[in-house]
């Protein structure tokens, strides 16, 4: 009987369990709880499952996927929050858990000492180490800027740099700025422009927001994509009063997006100034070392050294003028001597020649035929022909007579 | 030297000034130098005065990027 009844009360596992569930689910309404995050694993579904503790008791949790997806910082062992969710069994395992629908830092408190476990652990690892800190380029090419693509922050930075500097290229990659995938974004981000290696500054951030907005900031990944990066990297997160684990490890820390626009790009103003100015120190220098120049020539020039060859040169000229000179007057009296020479000579010439002795009345004589000139009767025959000159003429004879004697016994009249 | 950018355009210009103001330099030193500045001025004048360069978007594409113009709403 006894036996009957415990029998009849015999539920299978699963109407128990079914029962079980109906208490809990129908009699437990969604509560808020608050307890410390343990054994969190992200599933690679996308789903997380965890426990929740205190120093006496835990439950187990899960957050789908779809849910998840909206938290605004990244859950981790050790983390206290405060959940919002429904008691649920799961009948497979007979165990029940804690279907999350919201999770949140438990207050700020939590996210802060986070941020300074973090901030701690790579301060000791020397990340934020002052030698690290790379200096801006001066004039930049291009910068790239790293921050949502719809956000205030962008509007700012990028309505600045045009204002300083038109010709500065800016090249965006757009990333999420808060919530559970933005950390990984800003990573690939920052990843892909030291691939893409054409911009010579990188701006990373995000305008204000609460601590939660900020997260993705003061993520580890973040900070160590940010060391990693051979691009110098500018932090702009948040307003002036917000301070990043990004901020500590980037090259520079802007304390608002406007600033960061404002230490990245080169006021074009001011770039001119000190291009007219250099121009100008150039061109002065110039001419003052093309006026030095000029009056050391001139001082050379006045040199006695410098001087002493010209002075050289006119006196030789003087000297050519000179023996010119010279030689024109001894060639002149040359001449005049010869040119009287040939007169005297010519004169004795004239006075020593037959001519003038022909004119006094003596004759030349020769054999026309042998053309010998007869000089001696002993060479002349009677009856031969003989031609006799006299100073203005001559005609031919025959010989009729020859005596001997001499010119003396004769006795001739000059007619 | 490397590639002529605004900034070693600049930098080589301060270098020049001083190197002028120095004034040891031979007549034809000086007139290279001179030379040299003026152009680099005249680039460097020629950088800033480039025209508004419009907002690129950077997109990777598996292992290429390419720059988008930013889409006008």
């Amino acid at each position: 009987m006894d036996q009957e009844e415990v029998f009849a009360a015999v539920y299978s596992v699963s109407e128990l369990t079914r029962e079980i569930k109906s208490l809990l689910e129908d009699h437990l309404p969604p509560v808020w709880l608050q307890g410390e995050l343990s054994n969190f694993i992200r599933h690679s579904s996308g789903h997380m499952y965890f426990s929740l503790k205190d120093q006496d008791a835990q439950i187990a949790g899960v957050m789908w996927r779809q849910r998840n997806l909206l938290l605004t910082f990244t859950p981790r062992d050790g983390m206290q929050v405060r959940v919002f969710g429904q008691v649920r069994v799961y009948e497979k395992r007979g165990t029940y858990q804690l279907d999350v629908l919201k999770m949140a830092p438990a207050g700020v408190g939590a996210l802060q000492a986070a941020f300074e476990k973090l901030k701690a652990q790579l301060h000791a690892e020397g990340l934020f180490d002052a030698d690290r800190k790379r200096p801006l380029p001066r004039f930049p090419n291009a910068v790239g800027i790293v921050t949502s693509a719809t956000g205030a922050a962008l509007r700012d930075i990028v309505q600045i740099i045009r204002r300083r500097a038109p010709g500065l290229q800016m090249i965006l990659r757009p990333t999420l700025v808060q919530g559970e995938e933005a950390a990984e974004d800003i990573v690939q981000a920052i990843r892909e422009f030291n691939e893409f290696d054409q911009v010579d500054v990188l701006i990373v951030g995000r305008g204000g927001g609460s601590l939660e907005d900020l997260w993705p900031f003061n993520e580890e990944k973040v900070a160590r994509a940010i060391r990693a990066s051979h691009i110098p990297v500018v932090s702009a997160v948040g307003h002036e009063i917000d301070f990043t684990i990004a901020d500590f490890v980037a090259d520079l820390r802007a304390a608002t997006p406007s600033a960061a626009a404002e230490l990245v790009a080169p006021l074009h103003s001011a770039l001119r100034q000190d291009l007219r100015e250099l121009k100008n120190r150039c061109r002065r220098a110039f001419e003052r070392s093309l006026h030095q120049h000029r009056d050391r020539l001139m001082r050379l020039r006045s040199h006695y050294g410098l001087r002493r060859p010209a002075d050289l040169l006119y006196q030789r000229r003087q000297r050519v003028d000179e023996l010119l000179q010279s030689i024109r007057s001894s060639c002149r009296n040359r001449l005049v001597q010869d040119q009287r020479r040939l007169a005297h000579n010519r004169q004795l010439l004239t006075s020593l020649g037959p001519e003038s002795v022909l004119r006094r009345g003596y004759a030349l004589c020769w054999d026309e035929q042998t053309r010998h000139l007869v000089t001696r009767v002993a060479a002349v025959t009677p009856g031969e022909t003989l031609t006799v000159q006299l100073h203005d003429g001559r005609w031919q004879g025959r010989v009729d007579e020859i005596s001997n004697g001499k010119w003396d016994q004769v006795v001739v009249e000059k007619k | 030297m490397n590639k002529l950018n605004f900034e070693n355009a600049m930098e080589r210009l301060e270098e020049i000034a001083d190197q002028l103001e120095d004034g040891s330099q031979s007549l034809d030193e000086s007139l290279k130098l001179f030379a040299e500045a003026n152009k680099l001025a005249a680039f460097c004048t020629g950088k800033l005065d480039e025209a508004e360069k419009k907002l690129k978007i950077l997109i990777k594409d598996q292992d290429s990027y390419t720059l988008d113009d930013e889409e006008t709403e």
